[in-house]
């Protein structure tokens, strides 16, 4: 029997068994649209699995336990140091353990990259519109994933208990403990006691390992689902509608690149951390209470919101024997609140604006939604004032700047810039549409002059081609809602005041510089 | 005298007249030396403090006043000792390149012998902290790292970062790096307190302790960068700065290519 033969058998066996021939002949002819920023996700998902992989590796090592031992270990200058448990197992994983210390690097490395990546990913989703009709609900999902990475990193960061991990934690305590009324009583519940006690890292570590991985392969797999069955959108251009996908087949494009590409995910973080440290632990020492290191930061994740409890002016009230403390309630808990439950609501916010209610797969050219564009702006350069106050000790003393000066630049930065930001970015989405416009109607300007038989000077335009005359010109411009305060017998309507603000933020979301019709093109080729 | 006369012709008179005579000559002598080297001493720390005095004069009264009293612009240097100036000026700090929030370190404006000339001086007006003798210095022999460590973390880390990298205080003020500093001058500091620095006494941190803080120092600062490129050993920013620029930055670029249609 030939070995083509053989296998046959052995599929036979299979399908006759599961019916996976069907399955597989359908999906393996998947198509999927090529673009670099649709593996942006891919580098997330990737960094995920080198985290599953070697964290795995680190957990056959860690002792995540606070109770109190006398370091004796390869690294001499903690000698004879009193520390906890886990710490001390942290300094064996990375002075004791074969590959520990590359291992415990490619694991932060590949924590750092996966929330990058997750950041760049819904960056895409948000600019080029993908989050419209139908995969409101993956959004939803993929701003759960980004709030559970933030904590799952935190939880890590917390971990090895070294000098640095427990001020976060104790910043966390605080955070705690602000929320009014219950917050002490919360403390006591997350500590079992107080501050920082011995129960804190075993519980973590729990949740670290185990809950939060588990939470993260559920919602990673309906998320891969969803992208499954409602398909991949897609960049306009010729012969791409809202019915059809363009691309290549999974097999064996795809199953290539993604391969590949998942292997050079790990080698690009493989090599971070075989060249640079990442959370050198034991330089910062054992954590005890009574310590601090100047310039203790938060990975780049959690950086806005340090940059936010930094900046925030020192305000408390007291309501009948509470201590309100607005100083860390507003930017701890209130300002993240409202930033990520806008975020997940965004889909729906923006569809009951446009009153848009169809189903979208091809992206917007984010010149084309100046509003969102302008909207993303704003949120990334509120973002961005709040991260550089998170490093405020740092870049005054790298710059040379006081950090006072910085703290209330930031603090007037925050309410300033992003409306600057919104402003400036939806003028200057109107100015790419009008140049899009321009280059439609008059073609490229070629740089050849040419002098007339009357001595005047002409550029010679080139018109551009039919697939980018397509691009440029087949996205749809809906226009404002029309939304009366008064019916048609003039009758004030119900909802007056809804509507009005609707009937603003439509107006505003409505600008745009008209496309070329063809109208215009007739206009044009009849001079 | 009959008595004595009654041995002078003995065997022993000779030599022993000698003994006395050699004894009583080296005594005279020694006494005699001794006298002239302190005066020589007192002679020789009289010129030095008036040499000290020619260069405050020169460089440093115009702040500090004509008798080191203190104006305005700089405070008096009356009793802050020998120890102060020796950090001050052979750390570079003074003389002052401009009036600035806060003195830096930059390369010394005097060499060692007007240190020493200027740190008597100051010395001479009221008794200060003195220089530490090397003899003080033996940090390798007296000092303990991990001690010194422990005692960092507690007293030093909150300005100076948990490496000794330094850190930010208010007002533009910053703590600078505690890294390639002379163990004399670390030592200085400690008992001087320089700038925005408390002093830290013989009662809070015991001789023995600075030793061991500076054995810990000197070791952070001789330590390799165990896990490669140390990044500043500044904590997450910088780690987050190269997480986003070469980390995702490669794999876009990756991405980029993996994208490309083949032409």
């Amino acid at each position: 029997m030939t070995v083509e033969a053989k296998l046959g058998q052995v599929a036979n066996y299979v399908d006759e068994r599961t019916g996976a021939a069907a399955f597989l002949k359908k999906s393996l002819r998947k198509v999927f649209p090529d673009h670099w920023s649709f593996l942006l996700g891919e580098v997330a998902l990737y960094s995920f699995i080198i985290l599953l992989l070697s964290g795995t590796f680190l957990t056959f090592w860690f002792d995540p336990s606070m109770r109190e031992v006398v370091y004796e270990g390869a690294y001499q200058p903690l000698e004879g140091v009193k520390m906890s448990a886990a710490y001390a197992s942290a300094l064996d994983i990375s002075f004791e353990v074969r590959g520990g210390l590359l291992m415990r690097q490619i694991h932060h490395w590949a924590a750092l990259i996966f929330m990058a990546a997750i950041v760049a990913h819904l960056l895409r989703v948000f600019f080029t519109g993908a989050f419209r009709k139908p995969r409101e609900g993956n959004w939803i999902i993929g701003v759960g994933l980004l709030t559970l990475g933030i904590v799952e990193g935190f939880l890590g960061y917390s971990l090895p208990d070294d000098l640095l991990s427990g001020t976060g934690i104790r910043i966390a305590e605080a955070i705690i403990q602000a929320i009014p009324v219950v917050g002490s009583y919360l403390s006591y519940f997350a500590f079992g006691g107080v501050f920082p006690g011995e129960l804190f890292i075993p519980r973590i570590y729990i949740v670290h390992v185990l809950l939060l991985p588990g939470a993260f392969l559920a919602l990673i797999t309906v998320h891969l689902m969803l992208v499954w069955y409602q398909k991949h959108t897609q960049y306009p251009g010729p012969g791409r509608t809202e019915k059809n996908v363009v691309g290549y087949p999974l097999m064996p494009m795809y199953m290539a690149k993604a391969g590949g590409f998942f292997f050079i995910v790990f080698g690009v973080t493989a090599f971070l951390a075989a060249v640079a440290s990442i959370n050198p632990i034991w330089l910062y020492g054992p954590y005890t209470p009574a310590q601090i290191s100047a310039g203790s930061q938060p990975d780049w994740y959690m950086g806005w919101l340090d940059g936010l409890v930094r900046m925030a002016p020192p305000i408390e009230t007291y309501f009948f024997g509470y201590t309100v403390s607005w100083n860390i309630l507003i930017p701890g808990l209130i300002i993240p609140g409202i930033l990520f439950t806008g975020m997940a609501l965004y889909p729906f916010i923006e569809s009951w604006i446009t009153g848009d209610k169809r189903e979208h797969h091809l992206l917007d050219r984010p010149r084309n939604a100046p509003n969102r564009t302008a909207l993303g702006a704003m949120s990334l350069t509120f973002m961005m004032v709040t991260l550089i106050n998170g490093g405020n000790d740092l870049i005054a003393t790298h710059f040379d700047l006081s950090i006072n000066q910085i703290m209330w630049g930031t603090r007037f930065g925050v309410f300033i810039l992003p409306p600057l930001a919104f402003i400036i970015t939806k003028r200057l989405c109107l100015s790419l549409q009008r140049a899009d416009r321009e280059l439609v109607l008059h073609g490229r300007e070629t740089g050849r002059l040419l002098r007339m038989p009357s001595g005047e000077f002409v550029e010679v335009h080139e018109p551009i081609s039919p697939e980018k005359a397509f691009i440029l010109t087949s996205h749809e411009q809906l226009p404002a809602l029309e939304l009366p305060a008064v019916d048609a017998r003039g009758v004030k309507r119900a909802g007056a005041l809804k509507n009005k603000l609707r009937a603003r933020l439509s107006n505003a979301n409505a600008v745009a510089i008209p496309k070329v019709s063809t109208e215009d093109l007739k206009e044009i080729e009849s001079h | 005298m009959k008595r004595l006369s009654r041995f002078r012709r003995h065997k022993a008179a000779a030599p022993l007249l000698l003994i006395f005579a050699l004894l009583g000559i080296g005594g005279t002598f020694s006494v005699a030396s001794a006298t002239t080297a302190s005066e020589t001493s007192a002679v020789e720390r009289s010129t030095l403090i008036e040499e000290g005095r020619q260069i405050f004069l020169k460089g440093c009264s115009s702040c500090h006043g004509l008798n080191a009293e203190g104006v305005s612009v700089a405070p008096s240097l009356i009793g802050v000792g020998a120890a102060s100036v020796d950090f001050q000026v052979g750390t570079g700090r003074m003389p002052m390149a401009d009036m600035s929030t806060q003195a830096m370190r930059k390369a010394p404006v005097y060499n060692d012998e007007e240190v020493a000339a200027l740190a008597a001086y100051v010395a001479s007006l009221a008794p200060g902290p003195e220089i530490p003798g090397m003899e003080l210095l033996n940090f390798e022999r007296d000092g303990s790292t991990a001690e010194g460590g422990e005692l960092f973390r507690n007293n030093c880390a909150m300005c100076h970062n948990f490496a000794g990298q330094g850190g930010a205080l208010t007002q533009g003020k910053y703590a600078p790096t505690v890294m390639g500093v002379l163990p004399k001058h670390i030592y200085e500091a400690m008992v001087t307190g320089p700038q925005a620095m408390p002093v830290f006494n013989d009662k809070t941190i015991t001789p023995e302790e600075k030793l061991s803080i500076i054995k810990w120092i000197k070791s952070a600062e001789a330590e390799p960068n165990l896990g490669g490129a140390s990044l500043g050993r500044v904590g997450p920013v910088t780690e987050g700065l190269l997480a986003w620029t070469l980390g995702l930055g490669l794999l876009i670029g990756v991405a980029v290519w993996l994208a490309t249609k083949a032409k």
